[in-house]
């Protein structure tokens, strides 16, 4: 396990009232270590400048500094250039980018594009809108009662007439960690390039982009320690450089007329506008606090927490974990009999625990599962058996207010 | 449990959780409406027959939902059940007043043992739990769309 001092890194935990504080909502936002909150004080307070256009020293050190977390994110994904690198708010955008401009302008009328059962309404709803508006039909691949992508229902729905695929790497509603080189791998033998839904994943499994030779690969910030508001797109260069241009403005035009314009190469293509300066620089800062600590040992010690949780839940009476994946990250969603999920998260939340309650942005899952909603209890670096053992005596108490 | 807890979770809004009154459709109902949390997936269904003199004579609830939606709805039933339209418009309004700001002295002696919901008003959150009922019944009794959502 990961010692103490990780969690000591995080502010939060020290606030007073927050001094027996079980966060385990991490799947939804992961709190931020000092470091990140610190680089974004001194960046607005004592460096603060745009980026780009600036002759001047200042801008010139924040357009490096935003350089800087561009490099740190290629390197963390194991990207092949630079330029693959696009910044944008976090994942919802960067889905509606690739669906917006590069599979809206590719693919043709009665063609497909498969998705999963296990997929967050961002990786559903704008694959819908683009079949809405070219004519094309957007496919499901079923899956088990166990969670798991049913790879046979995949491989059925993969054929010729398939231009896409975009696929979750790991469920925040299951915890499933989806077997996507195999996936990508298929895909890749039908014709039809892939996007990767990497929100869940890029904190706590590693990330090789070349080795997984998947199109796309996105995720966000926020769920791995650093500031919300901005996120990364990954695409191969070839596909970046052809793609239609996303949102229009300044910073990503090379030459402007009133008869036309022409546009920058990729990463500049893509982002318009004055960009998250401040978030971008947390952002690298939180690649930095992510490679200090070394993703072998956060998921060595986010696997046993999984392990610990699972015992401990499975003990309680009447208690069902919606998931059983065999490949699973620290995710795990519960139901318990003859309470519903939103009473008891307002009674965990005054044990001090914090847990998600809901449909978890995947109301197709809960249909799957014939369930309005469930318990998620979502790990990260900083929690620890304590945490846990807090979440089974809060559901004890769940089950006395409530039996 | 706390103060504050056990104020929400009143031993009767428990009792009629676990066994909720008049939980059934009722079959050529005069006037009904389905109500929705979609954030937090309540979903009920509520069935009223009312008479010539504007009386309900018949009340019912169907559907999902927490312990305080569940429980608001079958209180609902007892409370409405032989009333005018306007005086239930009247005590659906002192009700949503109870759990936003809080219920004056007149509007307690309307709500009668509705007032149990009183707690609600300290979780801000599950405000929209208890009033989800109240709000199918608004839109039942004022015969408009038939569906609403409180997102």
């Amino acid at each position: 396990m990961l010692d103490r001092s990780i969690r000591d890194q995080f502010p939060i935990f020290s606030v007073p009232e927050l001094k027996n504080f079980a966060y385990l909502d991490n799947t939804a936002t992961t709190q931020k270590p000092l470091r990140v909150v610190e680089r974004l004080r001194q960046f607005y307070a004592h460096e603060y400048a745009t980026v780009h256009r600036g002759v001047y020293r200042l801008s010139q050190e924040s357009t490096e500094y935003c350089e800087e977390t561009r490099r740190l994110a290629k390197q963390f994904i194991n990207a092949k250039k630079l330029e693959e690198i696009i910044f944008v708010k976090g994942t919802t955008e960067a889905i509606n980018l690739v669906a917006k401009t590069y599979v809206k302008s590719t693919i043709k009328k009665g063609q497909s594009i498969l998705i999963t059962e296990m997929e967050h309404h961002a990786n559903i709803v704008p694959w819908q809108q683009v079949c809405e508006e070219t004519g094309a039909v957007l496919k499901v691949a079923a899956i088990t009662d166990a969670g798991e992508l049913d790879l046979d229902s995949f491989k059925s729905q993969l054929d010729a007439s398939t231009a896409f695929v975009s696929l979750v790497h790991i469920s925040n509603a299951l915890g499933t960690v989806n077997p996507i080189k195999q996936c990508i791998d298929l895909a890749h033998k039908a014709g039809a390039n892939v996007l990767i839904d990497g929100a869940q994943s890029v904190a706590h499994e590693r990330i090789d982009v070349q080795a997984l030779d998947c199109d796309f690969f996105c995720f966000s910030s926020h769920k791995m320690y650093g500031p919300t508001g901005v996120g990364i797109l990954y695409g191969k260069y070839a596909l970046l450089d052809q793609m239609p241009v996303y949102e229009t403005g300044g910073d990503m035009v090379e030459t402007v007329t009133f008869s036309g314009t022409t546009f920058q190469k990729p990463p500049a293509k893509f982002e318009p506008g004055t960009p998250a300066i401040a978030e971008i620089i947390g952002l690298g800062e939180a690649f930095g606090f992510l490679n200090e600590v070394g993703l072998d040992n956060i998921k060595a010690h986010e696997d046993e927490l999984l392990a610990y949780a699972t015992e401990k839940l499975s003990a309680v009476p009447g208690l069902r974990i919606i998931g059983t994946s065999k490949h699973k990250s620290a995710i795990i969603s519960f139901v318990l009999d003859g309470v519903h999920p939103h009473d008891a998260g307002t009674i965990l939340d005054e044990a001090n625990v914090a847990v998600r309650v809901g449909h978890h942005c995947a109301q197709p899952v809960m249909r799957r599962f014939n369930i309005p909603a469930t318990i998620r209890a979502s790990f990260s670096l900083y929690n620890t058996q304590k945490d846990v053992d807090q979440l089974v005596a809060g559901l004890y108490k769940v089950l006395e207010i409530m039996q | 449990m706390t103060t504050r807890l056990q104020q929400l979770y009143e031993a009767m809004i428990l009792e009629h959780n676990k066994k909720p009154r008049n939980f059934k459709m009722i079959e050529g109902s005069s006037h009904q409406s389905h109500g929705k949390n979609p954030l937090c997936g309540d979903d009920y269904y509520v069935f009223f027959t009312v008479d010539d003199s504007k009386t309900i004579t018949d009340v019912s609830f169907l559907g999902q939902g927490c312990a305080i939606s569940k429980s608001s709805g079958s209180m609902m039933t007892e409370m409405v059940k032989g009333k005018s339209i306007s005086d239930v418009l009247a005590m659906k309004d002192a009700f949503l007043h109870m759990v936003t700001e809080g219920a004056t002295d007149e509007e307690k002696a309307l709500l009668g043992k509705l007032t149990v919901f009183e707690g609600v008003k300290q979780y801000p959150v599950r405000v929209k739990c208890a009033a989800l009922v109240w709000r199918a019944l608004e839109d039942a009794l004022s015969g408009s769309t038939g569906q609403i959502s409180t997102e």
